[in-house]
């Protein structure tokens, strides 16, 4: 074997470690990654927090986790609960009982779709912005689906003949009802759940193998190398993994559209006053998008800050994100708009008491938070001075998830609480289930947590495809005289380029011909 | 170390610009066995060194259409024929109700597909490669870009390839053991 010379250093100029704040660009069409980065600092800057040894992890980190394993473990014990009780822990007596679940599956799952929008339809549509932020929102939908699909698994009461959902042969010969939404359903979900799983994974091989190549700790380079699968990046390989991740985004696109259409199904297939309408599949899209955006945001800010990714999720992130909040929460408005004006022009008098009771019965309260949480506040965003304010942002996005939140509620309770049935009709008060709701909190930043500290939150084999010097044809790399194209252009001289790859500013130094 | 078999030369470059002008060189001189390592996809490099297109989506459109087929057969054959059921006085083969999960076997078998398709073709994983020996190699994940000329290819000839490679602007030229 030859001598080695190139070894690995890890430098430590804390400006290419992402360390130092760069003062925010406002003005203008911001660059995809800022300051001064090469492919080498890329790397380290997104790998620095995978490696920091697990004895020196930040107090805050760990505080942070303890806290959401508290709320995962509150989340374990009332599945307990639920399973020693029974289902009547809801209290069976009423119509709503079992509302609050579905309340928090729709609003799990529909934050799941910001995940698959952001890495599916941004990248067919050659939206290149969204390479440092899809990680980090895929890996979100795949801990809001396992929460969403914990609400729904836990709602049917019997946990333990959950497996009738499938179709499983059986003694009896019977199989699921393929003609109901709750199966669709079903379907849905499971199918959403795995393929955001292997979307995931498949774009996360190239990053395991940095991490396997760079770790001279045993166990890191034995858990990356497994997951890494043997990665070496050879173009063959490569040629073969672009077409299946385009492939798997081709179909995540109208999957992510499907699945919140088919949520919607749930409810616009009854036919209860309130659920019963045509709008819900494109009204519940826009919802779930407008949701999902603001959790990425609510997220994304915490994690640039603490985590020094600034260089790779900038102000055009946010700015570009608080764009599609904007629009999608606008036609969320519209759609409540179009709700009451289709329940006053049908003349149905059980449409018109619903929406009506909606406003003003006695879940008043829900129906205004939920208004001026969804249609107020994304209207904010016009203005270019608090779309590009990273704190208003923040606070904004979180405004947005509690909105979203109650507009859940408010379908799926004020409809329900009264039905066609007085006898039923009842106040939802809910007890224990509060605790579910916090714990699946807890279950989903546990898990995301985890994800931060182990796995590279930024897609760094895809952030570097998107620099100017990851063209070959870059002009840092001098005229190509049109060689490529010609094998017989044998005059190529040495390019002898310093080590690493090109920083944005070193233009004239490298690719000399002779 | 003297007894092991030589596998291959390892060449290293700086830049996705010296590495595609290498493959283009090391292409035209006729040599069948080699590969490019890079740590992200390098757009056009694919060409220059005349990887033919993926057959993938070719496994895709196969499975894919067998999943689609089955699952409405399959829909139909256990609403209408395995336990007749009649509800919301829908005929026995209902299309309008079948088409949600219609749709989403679809597009489960052919992800299902693309995902065991991309490691299966790509002959991953594979937990060892003599290429993993090379303390140079360890940066082709971060920012390095190499080419490696396999021993077995008719054309190696140990002085001559790495000449080649050294001309063609490689920083590093190593030789790899089996």
């Amino acid at each position: 074997m030859g001598t080695p010379t190139a070894t690995v250093t890890l430098p430590n100029d804390p400006k290419l470690r992402g360390d130092v704040v760069l003062p925010e660009q406002t003005e203008g069409r911001e660059a995809l990654v800022r300051g001064e980065h090469d492919f080498h600092s890329i790397t380290e800057m997104v790998c620095k927090v995978n490696e920091a040894p697990i004895l020196k992890t930040p107090n805050g980190f760990k505080f942070g986790i303890a806290l959401a394993a508290a709320g995962f473990a509150m989340f374990i014990g009332y599945v307990g609960y639920l399973y020693w009780e029974g289902p009547g822990i809801w209290g069976n007596n009423n119509p709503v009982g079992w509302a609050w679940d579905i309340v928090n599956f729709v609003f799990w799952v529909g934050i799941g779709h910001a995940g698959t929008l952001i890495s599916a339809i941004l990248y067919l549509f050659r939206q290149k912005w969204r390479t440092s932020i899809n990680r980090f929102a895929e890996a979100m939908t795949i801990f809001a689906v396992v929460a969403a699909g914990s609400c729904v698994v836990l709602h049917t009461g019997r946990i333990w003949m959950d497996y009738y959902l499938f179709p499983i042969p059986n003694q009896m010969g019977l199989w699921p009802n393929f003609r109901s939404p709750l199966e669709w359903d079903v379907f849905a979900v499971n199918t959403y759940f795995l393929v955001s799983l292997l979307f995931w994974f498949t774009g996360l091989v190239p990053d395991f193998a940095t991490l396997r190549d760079r770790t001279t700790v045993r166990w890191r380079r034995f858990f990356y190398g497994a997951l890494a699968l043997g990665w070496r990046g050879s173009m063959r390989h490569w040629v073969t993994y672009e077409k299946a991740y385009q492939i798997l985004a081709a179909f995540s696109a109208p999957l992510v559209l499907s699945v919140h259409t088919i949520v919607s199904f749930d409810f616009a297939v009854s036919q209860l006053p309130g659920w019963h309408t045509t709008i819900f599949p494109p009204y519940f899209v826009a919802g779930a998008i407008f949701s999902g955006f603001a959790m990425v945001l609510t997220l994304a800010i915490p994690a640039r800050h603490w985590l020094g990714l600034k260089d790779v999720i900038t102000i055009r992130h946010i700015e570009n994100m608080n764009k599609v909040i904007l629009l999608t929460g606008t036609l969320v408005g519209y759609a409540y708009g179009m709700e009451f004006f289709m329940a006053a022009y049908s003349g149905n008098q059980y449409e018109g008491f619903t929406f009506l009771n909606r406003m003003g019965g006695p879940y008043w309260w829900a129906y205004w938070i939920m208004m001026s949480c969804n249609v107020i506040t994304p209207q904010l965003y016009w203005f270019k001075k608090i779309r590009t304010n990273v704190k208003i942002t923040f606070v904004l996005s979180i405004f947005v998830n509690i909105g979203m939140w109650f507009e859940r509620f408010v379908i799926t309770v004020t409809s329900l609480h009264r039905d066609a049935l007085p006898s039923s009709w009842e106040y939802f008060v809910p007890v224990t289930e509060v605790f579910f709701l916090l714990g699946t909190f807890g279950l989903f930043f546990f898990l995301f947590l985890l994800f931060v500290r182990f796995f590279p939150v930024v897609a760094m084999s895809e952030v570097k495809g998107v620099m100017p010097q990851a063209n070959p044809h870059w002009e840092g790399y001098g005229h190509s005289h049109g060689q490529e194209h010609s094998h017989e252009g044998h005059s190529h001289a040495q390019h002898d380029a310093p080590a690493g790859a090109v920083p944005a500013t070193a233009v004239a130094t490298t690719g000399g011909h002779s | 170390m003297s007894d092991r078999k030589l596998w291959g030369v390892l060449a290293q470059y700086e830049n996705p610009h010296a590495v595609m002008h290498a493959c283009e060189r090391v292409r035209a001189a006729g040599y069948e066995k080699w590969d490019a390592c890079t740590p992200f996809p390098v757009h056009g490099l694919d060409k220059a060194m005349g990887v033919p297109p993926s057959k993938l989506p070719w496994a895709v459109l196969c499975v894919g259409l067998i999943g689609s087929t089955f699952m409405l057969w399959f829909q139909s054959w256990a609403m209408g024929n395995a336990y007749p059921m009649i509800v919301g006085g829908k005929p026995l083969f209902s299309m309008p109700a079948f088409v949600p999960v219609w749709y989403e076997v679809t597009v489960l078998s052919s992800c299902v597909t693309a995902f065991l398709a991309n490691w299966i073709m790509n002959g991953l994983p594979q937990p060892n490669h003599p290429v993993f020996a090379s303390k140079a190699f360890e940066r082709v994940t971060d920012d390095k870009f190499f080419i490696m000329i396999e021993a077995a290819d008719g054309r190696f000839d140990l002085e001559r390839t790495k000449t080649l490679l050294k001309d063609s602007g490689a920083t590093l030229v190593e030789e790899l053991e089996d």
